[in-house]
């Protein structure tokens, strides 16, 4: 039998497993796997910093819905890995870490470069695995990736100790995933034809239906019949954070976005729903703003692969656990066999309710002012890259003003076109996760809309991109601040600017591209937006960075602040004293 | 305090007790005890883990724990429905004079004298949880100096057995492990 190194065996396990990239950057454990990497067929991109490995393998699980990999080295280069981790883990992203760890018999002696790193991100993995024995290594791999990509997704690290990787074992596999031992390990089966068939009823009984469509839709690839649902059912759907892309914002049963800087029909159609219908989506505080006032009159569907989603924020007066993707299939079969009956169909009756909401999207529409010789708004450049790429670029953002900006005003119409970080918070996600997503979709266009705060965090990945030939479009909307920790300190602490202000000449964010084999761009008119965009759409071979000079006191709305209901939904400067009396007081006779 | 107790076999392998345990505090789920040991099968440990009612959604308990990885089986134990033990030992500081009074204690709380000294006594209690605070509550009189309990543990009264639920592996004793290995 063939004898392999543990560092071999991990490297066959991982071409066995399909894997084709790997994000990572080597260290004093992690060396002897290193070696046989060399001559594998695995492509390797060497990162900046283990921070970037682990957003570029988010990314790239975003953009193609496989998962990302990415390795480390022990200690530092480990829990460098850490906020990535959460990230993934908070925003259900299927993603296998490895990372190397001392010598077995220095476990636990402070060595060098020593971390507990099981016991670090054991609150922030699906799973974690301290490997310590190499011929575990192929099971032990197929697990993680068997763990990272069944039911709801997730981060997975396995732990090597450098002398497993050094070690010889046998290599028994043959046919690939060998035998896994996860009796403990239990994907929900496929949903209750009973609760679909209830749900069904439910929605087709219902006068103000929403659909309340999460991550799930993307991550289990049910867009489609999303579609289908929301067209058989005339229900309307509002697409969250995670979910922008799930339904085209172009058709007219689109909301847009619910939630803290959600659209004013999509939060209101909620407050007023008879029946939501959610849908991969786990009722988070930044969508329902304060609980008890969430969606006072309405019963709720809620559809989800994790059982531990039900009930937990929202009681569901019916619960259907299981893969989405076949909840979507069954319940738009379920409402077709409703609707597309003989004499007695029950026919969906929402057209008041539809007007209604149509009347809301008119009145109360996101609302900005670009002045032609003013000061550049973020909520512009983002319309003009919409228009200019056909709404057909994959957008990645990091987290902030510029965040809630492309999310709000960028077209979206597809699946995996937007990536940002949503449940963790990750500023300087932006890059690395661009980074990510082009390696993973390498014809498309792939821009990231980054702020000045966010960008400085993860810069250093541009060196990887331009060395790589990952040709990425990064969009600063350079307004000197942390924007949105301004915006709330002008809201809520009395306009005291406590420790916000970067500047927005330092660094000078041309030079720096450039520096990074990159090119630069600068902008600060709105009559130059285009041409600029351009320019750098253009750009096929080498990575652009194009510094917007934004306005600096542009803040996001519509908002409702935190731990305040959605009832009281602040529509913004843009919107006279008027006009947010009626959209407060809403009066509603259905 | 209203308190809900759960049984949780797990696989024995290490890290596990640092799911279970990291679970809890990342969740913030107030634990009252927590008993672990081996099971008849060495494969697999049990944990009897009490949970405060008062503060926590004992069905996220139970979810979040059976989303981990490691746990095989999460079962609620009604009330009434399952014998409930809890080892004490108790060191009592006790005057001469008092002494004859607090065996007399012990004995009605069937506790058995495990160590004595001619100022202390070590109480060894087995008992249902509520039997055990009464003699706790009796034994404050007379000068409790030192306490160590064992924690809950418990199973369900009548024929069922855990591995009777749904979705539960099956166990085996260690001979037939091993007989499964050697074969």
């Amino acid at each position: 039998m063939e004898e392999l190194t543990g560092a071999q065996a991990l490297v066959r396990s991982l071409e066995r497993q399909g894997v084709e990239v790997v994000f990572g950057l080597p260290g004093g454990t992690i060396l002897p796997t290193y070696d046989p990497l060399l001559s594998s067929r695995l492509r390797h991109v060497l990162v900046r910093h283990e921070q970037g490995a682990g957003h570029a393998a988010e990314g790239y699980a975003w953009a193609t819905g496989k998962p990302g990999v990415c390795m480390a080295t022990s200690g530092p280069g480990a829990t460098n890995l850490v906020t990535a981790l959460s990230d993934a883990y908070m925003d259900s992203v299927p993603m296998v870490a490895i990372t190397g760890q001392v010598g077995r018999s220095l476990i636990g002696t402070d060595a060098f470069q020593e971390a507990d790193i099981t016991g670090i991100t054991l609150p922030i993995t699906k799973h974690n695995e301290l490997v310590t024995d190499p011929e575990r290594i192929p099971a032990a791999i197929a697990e993680a990736f068997h763990i990272a990509t069944t039911g709801r997704p997730g981060p997975v690290l396995v732990d090597l100790p450098k002398d497993v990787q050094q070690a010889t074992a046998p290599w028994r596999v043959t046919d690939w995933p060998p035998p896994m031992d996860l009796p403990g390990y239990q994907v929900p089966g496929p949903p209750s034809r009973a609760a679909i068939q209830a749900a069904a009823l439910l929605l087709l009984q219902a006068r103000r239906p929403v659909l309340y469509v999460g991550g799930g839709v993307i991550k289990s690839d049910s867009h489609a019949d999303l579609l289908r649902l929301a067209e058989l059912a005339q229900a309307p759907v509002t697409t969250t954070l995670m979910a922008r892309g799930a339904f085209p914002d172009t058709h007219p049963l689109a909301l847009g976005m619910p939630g803290m800087h959600g659209t004013y029909p999509a939060v209101a159609a909620l407050q007023e729903a008879d029946l939501i219908v959610a849908l991969g989506a786990r009722f988070d505080d930044r969508v329902t703003g304060k609980l008890a006032d969430f969606a006072p009159r309405a019963r709720i569907v809620h559809a989800d692969i994790d059982p531990a989603e039900i009930g937990k924020n929202r009681a569901a007066d019916v619960a259907i656990v299981g893969d989405l993707r076949l909840t979507m299939a069954g319940l738009a079969d379920a409402v077709a066999a409703l609707t597309g009956g003989p004499s007695d169909a029950v026919q969906p009756e929402t057209a008041d309710w539809r007007a209604v909401l149509d009347g809301w999207k008119r009145q109360f529409p996101l609302r900005y002012t670009q002045h032609s010789d003013g000061p550049l708004k973020p909520q512009y450049v983002t319309e003009r890259l919409s228009a200019l790429t056909g709404g057909d670029a994959i957008i990645v953002a990091g987290v902030g003003q510029h965040q809630m900006h492309a999310s709000q005003h960028y077209t979206f119409t597809r699946p995996r076109s937007w990536i940002n970080s949503g449940g963790a918070g990750t500023m300087g996600f932006a890059v690395p996760a661009a980074m990510g997503a082009q390696v993973g979709r390498p014809g498309e266009t792939v821009v990231a809309i980054d702020g000045d705060g966010c960008f400085q965090m993860t810069a250093q990945e541009l060196a990887t991109c331009a060395i790589e030939k990952i040709p990425i479009k990064v969009l600063i909307f350079n307004n000197g601040f942390l924007g949105m920790v301004r915006q709330w300190q002008e809201l809520f602490y009395d306009e005291r600017y406590s420790s916000v202000e970067l500047g927005t000449a330092i660094p000078d964010y041309v030079k720096l591209a450039e520096a990074y084999g990159c090119v630069g761009l600068r902008c600060d008119r709105a009559d130059e937006v285009d041409a600029v965009l351009d320019k750098a759409l253009a750009k096929s071979d080498v990575p652009v960075v194009v510094d917007f000079r934004t306005h600096d006191r542009e803040g996001v709305f519509p908002m409702v602040a935190a731990g305040r209901p959605n009832d009281e939904i602040v529509l913004g400067p843009e919107f006279s004293a008027d006009e947010q009396r009626v959209a407060t007081r809403r009066e509603m006779e259905l | 305090m209203t308190t809900h107790t759960l049984s949780v076999l797990v696989e024995n392998k290490p890290g596990v007790l640092a799911h279970v345990a990291g679970l809890f505090s990342r969740r913030a789920f107030n634990i009252a005890s927590l008993a672990v040991g081996p099971t008849h099968d060495e494969r697999v440990s049990r944990m009897t883990i009490v949970v405060d009612g008062a503060s926590t959604s004992v069905d996220q308990v139970k979810k979040q724990l059976e989303k981990l990885v490691r746990v095989l089986k999460v079962v609620e134990l009604a009330d009434g429905g399952a014998v409930e033990r809890e080892l004490a030992l108790i060191k009592v500081r006790v005057d001469p004079a008092l002494r004859g009074q607090l065996l007399e204690v012990a004995g009605v709380f069937g506790a058995n004298v495990v160590d004595m000294s001619p100022t202390t006594l070590v109480l060894e209690s087995v008992s249902s949880p509520a039997k055990l605070d009464s003699l706790l509550a009796m034994l404050a009189s007379y000068g409790t100096c030192e306490l160590v309990r064992t924690g809950r543990i418990a199973l369900a009264r009548g024929p069922r057995v855990i591995t009777d639920e749904p979705g539960t592996p099956g166990l085996r004793t260690a001979a037939a492990g091993r007989a499964e290995a050697a074969a």
